[in-house]
């Protein structure tokens, strides 16, 4: 199941660059929340705080309160890996292990944590391809077919599975769908829906009709303050501040 | 540089705004057909009706355009589900003119008889508040459509009123039933067309603030 997040006083800095300032928020379990905002806002730094993928940039850095479930992401002691391996991420371009097969690519890190037992294994690669709406597609060619044969949507879901199969409570997605066609773009728009009831998802998208599509909470991000935080009909409909209005109606800049 | 969104904006305002004009005329002229007892206004009033229906289609149309090729947002997805409403009260009122002007042709089909009703003041009333819920949709201002959902009482009342006299009438002068009852009719009209002016306020203070202002209070989404 997925557990809630709660950020308190978050900031980041890229250097002396002040990316993220003060940011709080509570994102409930088992839904989908949307952070939009311009290029350069710091919606994606948000995401990537969430389990410290930002500091793996060099000269980046975060600090403020980060507790997914009971877990404090950046409290002392607590093990990046165990992070990530509970909040799991999926990226813009799809990025398979391009070499290995569709079911090595699920199992990878499964057999980073460790699993050696094969059924096991083949239990949860076919979840996992399940849960991503990829099983039907590719269950045939599980051992003959590359990661990278497989179309840019396939791929997406591929990875999507690849995140799964360690069994996250979170997953958060960097504009998952953006290279993808609209066909693609729809099955992993209909995916996100199904894939709340399992885990909590924090999505980062250009795309405001694609945070109205799946979303039921949104964030707005403007210069690295969260300028607005509410029930997606809300931010879509009335939203309450001038700039979040002025943003989603393309009045911005 | 207007973005062709907002000149497809623009657009639909001016044409709601001269649908608006022409749902305006049509109660001028429904009024001026009744003052006169000329058939001359009433004919006007049903030539202008194809017009209204035509416009009509028009806003729907571009509406309907600007929703499936600019999936807006916010305020602007406000103004234009307002825009559709509104269109459909002015197409209404237009409806209701027709009515009037039908009965005007019955009531002028008989001699004229004094009916203890001052309709001209009543339709005075209703243009008026048609005219400034129209106003507070150009201007987007919600003050004078919240004025005009106070003007609504006064046209219910002249309507209540009218109806207790022209039924003393009809019992008192039972010659006259036919004519008490166009007017009485005619004064429901009337009351029915301040109700798309109260609606059409409505609609605006929705669009400029975000607050559904109907049956009473202000419902803020949550």
């Amino acid at each position: 199941m997925g557990v809630g997040i709660e950020v308190r006083g978050l900031n980041a800095w890229y250097g002396k660059h002040l990316a993220l300032k003060s940011i709080d928020m509570t994102v409930p379990a088992n839904h989908v929340t949307a952070v939009i905002g311009p290029s350069g806002c710091g919606k994606s730094t948000f995401v990537r705080c969430l389990n410290r993928m930002h500091e793996t940039i060099p000269e980046a850095r975060a600090d403020g309160l980060v507790k997914v479930g009971e877990m404090e992401v950046y409290g002392d002691g607590t093990d990046p890996v165990e992070i990530r391996r509970r909040i799991g991420m999926v990226f813009q371009k799809p990025n398979p292990f391009p070499t290995m097969s569709i079911y090595d690519n699920v199992a990878a890190g499964l057999r980073l944590n460790g699993f050696r037992n094969r059924k096991q294994l083949d239990e949860l690669v076919e979840r996992s391809l399940k849960l991503s709406a990829l099983w039907d597609e590719v269950k045939d060619t599980l051992h003959k077919k590359s990661g990278a044969s497989l179309s840019g949507g396939q791929q997406q879901r591929l990875c999507i599975a690849r995140s799964l199969a360690v069994e996250p409570e979170v997953l958060l997605m960097d504009e998952p769908a953006s290279a993808l066609d609209p066909i693609s773009t729809s099955k992993i728009e209909e995916l996100i829906f199904q894939l709340k009831q399992h885990y909590t998802v924090v999505i980062v998208t250009h795309n405001m009709q694609q945070a109205a599509r799946v979303a039921e909470l949104t964030g707005f991000f403007l210069m690295g303050s969260l300028i607005e935080y509410d029930k997606t009909e809300k931010i879509f409909t009335t939203p309450a501040d001038k700039r979040t209005e002025d943003y989603i109606t393309g009045r911005f800049g | 540089m207007r973005s062709r969104f907002q000149q497809g904006l623009d657009d639909l305002r001016d044409k709601l705004l001269r649908m608006g004009g022409l749902a305006e005329q049509a109660i001028d002229r429904a009024a001026e057909a009744y003052r006169t007892r000329d058939a001359k206004f009433c004919q006007m009033v049903f030539t202008g009706e194809t017009d209204i229906n035509q416009a009509e289609r028009e806003i729907d149309e571009l509406a309907l355009d600007l929703l499936a090729m600019q999936q807006p947002m916010a305020v602007d997805l406000r103004f234009i589900l307002a825009v559709v409403k509104i269109n459909a009260d002015l197409e209404r009122v237009g409806d209701q003119a027709v009515n009037i002007a039908q009965r005007v042709l019955d009531l002028i089909s008989e001699p004229e008889v004094p009916l203890p009703v001052d309709i001209p003041k009543m339709a005075g009333s209703v243009t008026g508040m048609v005219q400034r819920a129209l106003e507070s949709f150009l201007d987007g201002q919600a003050e004078i459509a919240e004025a005009v959902l106070q003007m609504d009482n006064v046209v219910d009342r002249m309507k209540d009123e009218a109806f207790v006299v022209l039924v003393q009438k009809m019992i008192s002068d039972p010659h006259m039933t036919r004519a008490a009852l166009n007017v009485l009719l005619i004064s429901r009209n009337l009351e029915r067309i301040a109700d798309h002016a109260t609606n059409i306020a409505e609609d605006v203070i929705f669009w400029v603030r975000g607050a559904d202002v109907r049956h009473g209070g202000a419902h803020y989404r949550s």
